[in-house]
């Protein structure tokens, strides 16, 4: 068990490409930090880096307190979990969960017991003879942990351990390998394209974009303050409903104009977001689709409403997703997260109307059909604003105590 | 054919139509079999002069009668080859396992190296690698008797067995490379971080799984060896170091040609390359990397 410093770790190809630029990291003791972001960020590259499996070129790795860059990777004591499993197909369960110990040259009765605990703890002892192609994918996952967990390493990497498996078993081994890292309290760098997963396994969780660290942050602060626009649209799905809209000064404070809607700006957000210094001028505004009601007795009281014509609905049970169009701009492509492709598809019919779609979290028994007109309100004390040249957002940097504070409260 | 078929509505042909199909069903393999039936008899046509001719005497092997079967059943053209082969025989033995086993173990090494250790400028050497499997032997016969007789290298049949092990490493080489191209680099990484070194991933998890390869390399090598004729006639001086390919071709008389000697002869001298295809073909396994990786 160990901390992981990472200072300006970088990699540089020999064409000049830099997969992952100046990344600075600290991964506490017993700590799991999801390395997440779409796929080509780096976060496998730098995964590798810290494995010692890929060169690095500029920076500093310390595990533990001993600098590590020229390290071998046998010699890091870091047991990794890799995407494909990449277990031997020619020995059994047992002889591959033993592989490191036999050649760390450990005793015979000490690798069997050692063997022994471990199917104990990941319930594959009825296996331990099998060979890898008789085992399902989730079988095969957990002996892949398995031969991690075996060598009570400093550092575990996993890098996509659960890609290769259907969503159900996902959702299960997901909450397995947080079980077990809690309770080995391994210090742990996972890596993940998935941020529902950052989301549930992450102490912390850091977005990575073209290479660059992007946030790093609790999953709850990643999702509640997102520090710039590529992190508001990545986290979160539905993501962020993101728009431009102007702020203007009135006699009664200041309002953002969204589409047709003049929203009135609640005096402790425009204060929390230094919006005076905007009046006038073009943001990009951002609200989660949880954050938007229809508009009946029981939200009454959040002002904010606009009329809007519902263009799509899905029903997914627990709730009902349904989405419109608001007349404003929407933030330019390359400050988002790109859409990925499966879901281009179901997109597609909405970029035929002109403004930007949004998408908001009804009721389960909300019952709009497509074309309805509803009015829809709000939350007005969960706005997001951003800068829409820098992408950043406009959240005034506050001091650590107070950014502290919503966390202990939720927790 | 009327128009009916066509018009009948979706739910009335269910009857009929599955039995048309059950024709075409049958008459594929038939049509397959009957092709395959074709090529054989065309290759075993000239096996089965071979056999016959060797249990005819030598009065009647008469090129005229060639498909006739023999009138009086004898064994003395076997008897004969053997006794004049089989010292040949031991000799080729003696030239292609070792031969075999030296030029598969490096082609191992170099294609394992080639591949999976990737040192700088790999793809340039497995270039110059694969112009070795261009040069026509013809070519290199007198270079390379200079270079063997200024070698002192230990006279005759090892030193035809230099000349096969090292003609061998360009095929060798490409069969073992392309292999292990297919060898997951997760594979291998996983090794590394387990702590094995490059010899005993190599020894631990590579070589494991390359009996296909192996299997592979073996039999084409020991057939080309064993059959190889040209080296052999130039390396070799000594007669009673001749493989049995040379002393096949020494069986024809310069007057008289002894069929029956040179059939039953032929038939003896590629004797070990079906027996080593029987053998090794049982371990040409496939599938052994399922189970490695996902799906």
């Amino acid at each position: 068990m160990a901390e992981i410093v990472i200072n300006g770790l970088t990699k540089r190809y020999p064409n000049g490409f830099e997969a992952v630029k100046d990344l600075t990291l600290d991964i506490g003791e017993g700590e799991l930090l999801v390395l997440v972001g779409p796929s080509g960020c780096g976060k496998t590259t730098a995964l590798r880096m810290i494995a010692g499996l890929e060169e690095i070129s500029d920076g500093d790795l310390y595990i533990g307190g001993q600098r590590m860059n020229d390290v071998l990777e046998k010699d890091r004591d870091i047991a990794m979990v890799f995407q494909n499993y990449a277990l031997y197909p020619h020995m059994t369960v047992a002889q591959n969960i033993a592989f490191s110990l036999k050649i760390a040259r450990r005793p015979r009765a000490e690798i069997k017991r050692r063997v022994h605990e471990t199917a104990q703890l990941l319930a594959i002892e009825e296996m331990l003879d099998r060979r890898p192609k008789q085992l399902s994918g989730g079988q095969r996952q957990r002996v892949a942990m398995g031969r991690a967990i075996i060598r009570q390493p400093q550092v575990f990497l996993m890098d996509e351990p659960l890609s290769n498996l259907d969503a159900k078993l996902r959702v299960q081994m997901r909450g397995e390998i947080d079980a077990l890292q809690k309770r080995l309290a391994v210090t742990t760098v996972y890596v993940t394209h998935d941020q529902v997963e950052a989301m549930t396994m992450g102490d912390r969780v850091a977005v990575l974009r073209d290479g660059k660290l992007q946030q790093v942050d609790t999953p709850f602060q990643i999702y509640e303050r997102p520090a710039n626009l590529f992190v508001a649209s990545f986290i979160g799905s539905p993501p962020m409903n993101l728009a431009e809209a102007a702020i203007k000064q009135t006699k009664d404070g200041l309002t953002v104009s969204l589409g047709e809607a003049e929203i009135a700006i609640p005096h402790e957000l425009a204060a929390r977001n230094s919006l005076d210094a905007w009046v006038g001028k073009s943001v990009i505004a951002g609200i989660r689709p949880e954050d938007i009601y229809e508009v009946t007795r029981k939200t009454a009281k959040l002002q904010a409403a606009m009329q809007v014509k519902i263009d799509r609905v899905e029903a997914l049970g627990a709730s009902l997703l349904g989405y419109f169009s608001v007349d404003a701009a929407a933030p330019r492509a390359e400050s988002v997260s790109a859409i990925p492709a499966e879901e281009v598809l179901s997109e597609a019919p909405l970029t035929g109307t002109s403004g930007t779609s949004f998408c908001a979290i009804f009721e389960p028994r909300a019952m709009l059909k497509i074309g309805d007109t509803t009015e829809v309100a709000l939350d007005l004390s969960r706005l997001h604003f951003f800068d829409p040249e820098t992408d950043a957002s406009l959240l005034a940097e506050d001091e650590p105590e107070k950014k502290k504070k919503p966390e202990a409260k939720k927790k | 054919m009327t128009a009916t078929p066509t018009t009948l509505p979706a739910s009335v042909p269910a009857r009929s139509r599955p039995g048309w199909r059950r024709v075409k069903k049958a008459r594929a393999p038939a049509i397959k079999y009957t092709a395959l039936l074709i090529f054989a008899v065309i290759i075993l046509m000239p096996v089965y002069i071979l056999i016959v001719t060797g249990f005819k005497g030598v009065a009647e092997t008469d090129p005229a009668h060639a498909w006739a079967l023999p009138h009086l059943w004898t064994t003395s053209a076997w008897r004969q080859a053997w006794d004049q082969l089989s010292p040949n025989m031991m000799n080729s033995l003696e030239l292609a396992i070792p031969a075999t086993i030296l030029s598969t173990v490096l082609g191992c090494l170099n294609g394992f190296a080639l591949s999976k250790w990737r040192f700088p400028g790999a793809n340039i050497v497995f270039t110059f690698f694969l112009f070795g499997m261009f040069i026509p032997y013809q070519a290199v016969m007198i270079p390379l008797t200079e270079l063997l007789a200024k070698l002192q290298f230990p006279a005759q049949l090892p030193r035809l067995a230099l000349a096969h092990i090292i003609y061998g490493i360009p095929i060798t080489t490409l069969i073992f490379r392309n292999y292990y191209a297919t060898i997951p680099e997760d594979l291998m990484e996983s090794s590394r971080m387990d702590g094995a070194g490059m010899l005993r991933t190599l020894w631990s998890v590579v070589l494991p799984i390359s009996v296909p390869a192996f299997v592979v390399t073996m039999i084409w090598q020991f057939t080309s060896i064993w059959n190889d004729f040209l080296f052999a006639v130039f390396i070799i001086t000594d007669p009673s170091q001749y493989p049995v390919t040379v002393a096949l071709n020494n069986t024809t008389g310069s007057l008289v040609s002894a069929y029956d000697l040179q059939m039953s002869a032929a038939l003896l001298a590629s004797l070990p390359t079906l027996v080593v295809y029987i053998l090794l073909g049982r371990y040409f396994m496939r599938g052994l990397m399922a189970g490695a990786l996902k799906g």
